[in-house]
């Protein structure tokens, strides 16, 4: 690990010591954050999982019923039939603020004149299998939405507790080790120099008295 | 109000088209990719389903909106079934957040 360089002075020293206060501040913080944003990711990804499983199955069974309806009609008619829906999807977006990661939440809205069933032609053309497999899939509509909802917020989770991991590692293995190794060297700098001091003001005492006492002497032998 | 687009090869996008979805047939994967880019890019959408098989090939061109709120690309089976693509998203997304699969360990 590469040591700080720093002066040993007292006033380094107590910056020093303000910065690490402010990381170790810090560094609880987004250790609290990262923990109560992966607990929020794992609530999605578990609900995101078991939508998906289902979202699947159900997406099998249309395909299934849809090639059955289009190996029965004429695929002219398959796509005149569908070409034209009387319904258009569209999705009104709102931004929900999730431990400060802006994610999206969809909201279906239905314009057109048939809102209901998925089933927009007439049946005389078209196979029974195909209005099943659209009903199907009218029905996880809602399912679909929910799940690419339950995506994009996992990943934009995701992103943010790597981000937030990896910050709260820095500061925890890097910085605060840093700064206190950084504080640990001044102190000892600082240390020393007292000793130093002390040590030269005695050894000047010592010297003061010696030489005191031999002008001392000195008279006496006079 | 935003758009839901779909892109995939014709049968498995076809049925679509009646729930009102704006249905883009693709029938290779480059072609996928331009239109990828188009409708993430024209700011209409804000939701994009692309077929599996596609969404392979096109990893590396999906990943460059994994980050950004809208639009949502989102992986759902085509019509030769699932490969488990869309799952395995899923568990890659938890692997970046967590650093180790936990969440998946049958």
């Amino acid at each position: 690990m590469a040591e700080l360089r720093v002066n040993p002075t007292r006033m380094e020293m107590k910056k020093l010591q303000a910065r690490y206060t402010t990381a170790r501040r810090g560094h609880k913080l987004l250790k609290d954050k990262r923990d109560e944003l992966m607990k929020q990711f794992l609530d999605v990804v578990r609900e995101d999982k078991a939508l998906r499983e289902r979202v699947e199955n159900s997406l099998d069974k249309f395909y299934r019923g849809f090639t059955v309806a289009s190996a029965a009609t004429n695929p002219q008619m398959l796509e005149e039939a569908l070409i034209c829906p009387k319904k258009t999807a569209s999705i009104g977006v709102e931004y929900k603020n999730m431990m400060s990661v802006i994610v999206p939440r969809f909201d279906m809205n239905f314009t057109g004149a048939n809102t209901g069933d998925g089933i927009n032609y007439g049946m005389a053309f078209t196979s029974g299998e195909l209005d099943a497999s659209l009903s199907e899939l009218n029905g996880i509509m809602e399912d679909l939405l929910r799940m690419s909802e339950l995506e994009k917020t996992a990943q934009l989770l995701a992103e943010e507790i790597e981000k937030t991991r990896r910050r709260v590692n820095a500061l925890e293995y890097i910085m605060m080790p840093q700064y206190l190794s950084a504080i640990k060297t001044i102190k000892m700098k600082l240390d020393e120099n007292e000793r130093g001091n002390t040590t030269r003001l005695m050894k000047v005492k010592d010297m003061m008295l010696k030489a005191q006492l031999e002008q001392k002497h000195g008279e006496e032998d006079e | 109000m935003y758009k839901i687009g779909i892109i995939g090869e014709r049968d498995s996008v076809l049925g679509f088209m009646a729930l009102g979805f704006s249905v883009h047939e693709a029938e290779n994967a480059s072609v996928a990719e331009r239109l990828l880019h188009t409708l993430a890019k024209s700011g209409e959408y804000a939701i994009i389903y692309i077929v599996e098989n596609y969404a392979v090939e096109l990893e590396n061109e999906i990943a460059k909106y994994k980050d950004v709120p809208l639009p949502a690309i989102t992986v759902i089976p085509g019509m030769s079934g699932t490969n488990g693509y869309g799952m395995a998203n899923i568990k890659s997304a938890a692997q970046r957040a967590v650093g180790a699969d936990i969440l998946f360990k049958d």
